[in-house]
């Protein structure tokens, strides 16, 4: 299909295996998703394991999340969709060959609210969870007011620190595959026919902010907020 | 696949703007949810809105309305993948109890014919 007067002119990033860039791009597509299939199961695990353990202890789960600070919980979910804003907003001005500072501009807003979520997390919850006692392993102080459910309470706080802190790794590895990004867009790398890393980074970003759409309602919100969580 | 097909569909900034817009409102209706009693329907309503949440992101973010044949199918086989997970788990533990614990021998002799 290509012939050897196209191959000799091929743009920048084409790779020669490939008879054209949009084949190119599906591929690298499709390899992506492959990858965020496994982070799917990776995560899943989680996810599962959370659900047993919810059924098993429904009580203490509900005793836990009521523990939690709803409003910075809903406040990092907006600060992730902003964020996932930007991050497509970033790929859409290299699709449609915007200038380099537009690309960077939007990129180093990408990492700015990735940076904001984990300072909101490090900051107001994690610190204040530390400082209330509700650290496994660290500090946790059962309260006598949580009855016999109260013995509990400390699985859900593991499942919290673990699933949130996993995601977290995961926005500090994003924002580390960011500021590559942001070094190779300067360099001038990307055009609109070649921005494949921008167009795959995406979507782990987009990925990492899914995960979090569903912890946000189960850690935070599944048993309700009305009441006070002991019974 | 004729090169038309393969063309990358640029998505326009209104699309993208009103996705987050529809994201941002379904948070906050989310949270609001979870203050209003609505018994085991709390539950329910809070996974739904997040799984029409992840299918906006799926979709219009990641572009997966506009992507090839072979992609969603891997992203389909991911998911049903997930749920053969989720379904054997559960199918375990949430069925434990529907069989008695296990007890001594003697417990059958009520039952046993008399020349045990």
């Amino acid at each position: 299909m290509a012939d050897m007067a196209a191959h000799s002119a091929h743009p920048p990033g084409f790779a020669h295996q490939f008879e054209e860039m949009a084949q190119q791009r599906a591929a690298g597509n499709l390899g992506m998703w492959v990858f965020l299939v496994t982070e799917i199961m990776f995560f899943g695990g989680l996810f599962a394991t959370y659900t047993v353990y919810r059924s098993l202890h429904p009580q203490a789960f509900e005793i836990g999340s009521h523990l939690l600070e709803v409003q910075f919980g809903a406040t990092n979910t907006a600060v992730l969709i902003c964020s996932s804003l930007t991050m497509a907003l970033a790929i859409h001005s290299a699709q449609t060959g915007k200038s380099k500072s537009t690309i960077i501009g939007y990129l180093i807003a990408t990492m700015i609210l990735g940076a904001a979520f984990i300072g909101i997390k490090l900051y107001f919850e994690w610190y204040h969870d530390y400082v209330e006692h509700l650290v496994p392993g660290i500090n946790f102080a059962i309260r006598p007011e949580w009855g016999h459910a109260g013995s509990q309470v400390p699985m859900f706080f593991c499942f919290y620190f673990f699933m949130t802190a996993l995601h977290a790794l995961h926005m500090v590895i994003g924002i580390g595959i960011l500021t590559v990004l942001t070094i190779m867009t300067a360099r001038g790398r990307f055009s609109s026919e070649y921005y494949a890393p921008l167009e795959v980074s995406g979507l782990y970003w987009h990925f990492v902010d899914i995960v979090w759409i569903f912890l946000f309602p189960l850690l935070y919100l599944i048993g309700g907020r009305y009441g006070t969580g002991v019974h | 696949m004729s090169s038309q097909e393969q063309h990358e569909h640029v998505v326009p900034v209104g699309t993208y703007v009103g996705i987050f817009l529809a994201l941002i409102a379904l948070t906050g209706i989310t949270t609001g949810v979870a203050y209003i009693d609505l018994g085991a329907a709390n539950t329910v309503v809070a996974l739904a809105i997040a799984v029409v949440k992840m299918l906006l992101v799926v979709l219009f973010f990641m572009h997966v309305k506009y992507s090839a044949g072979l992609t969603r199918l891997v992203i389909v086989a991911g998911f049903f993948w997930l749920a053969i997970m989720v379904a054997m788990t559960l199918s375990d533990e949430l069925t434990r109890h529907w069989t008695p614990e296990s007890g001594p021998w003697s417990v059958l002799l009520p039952i046993l014919p008399k020349t045990f």
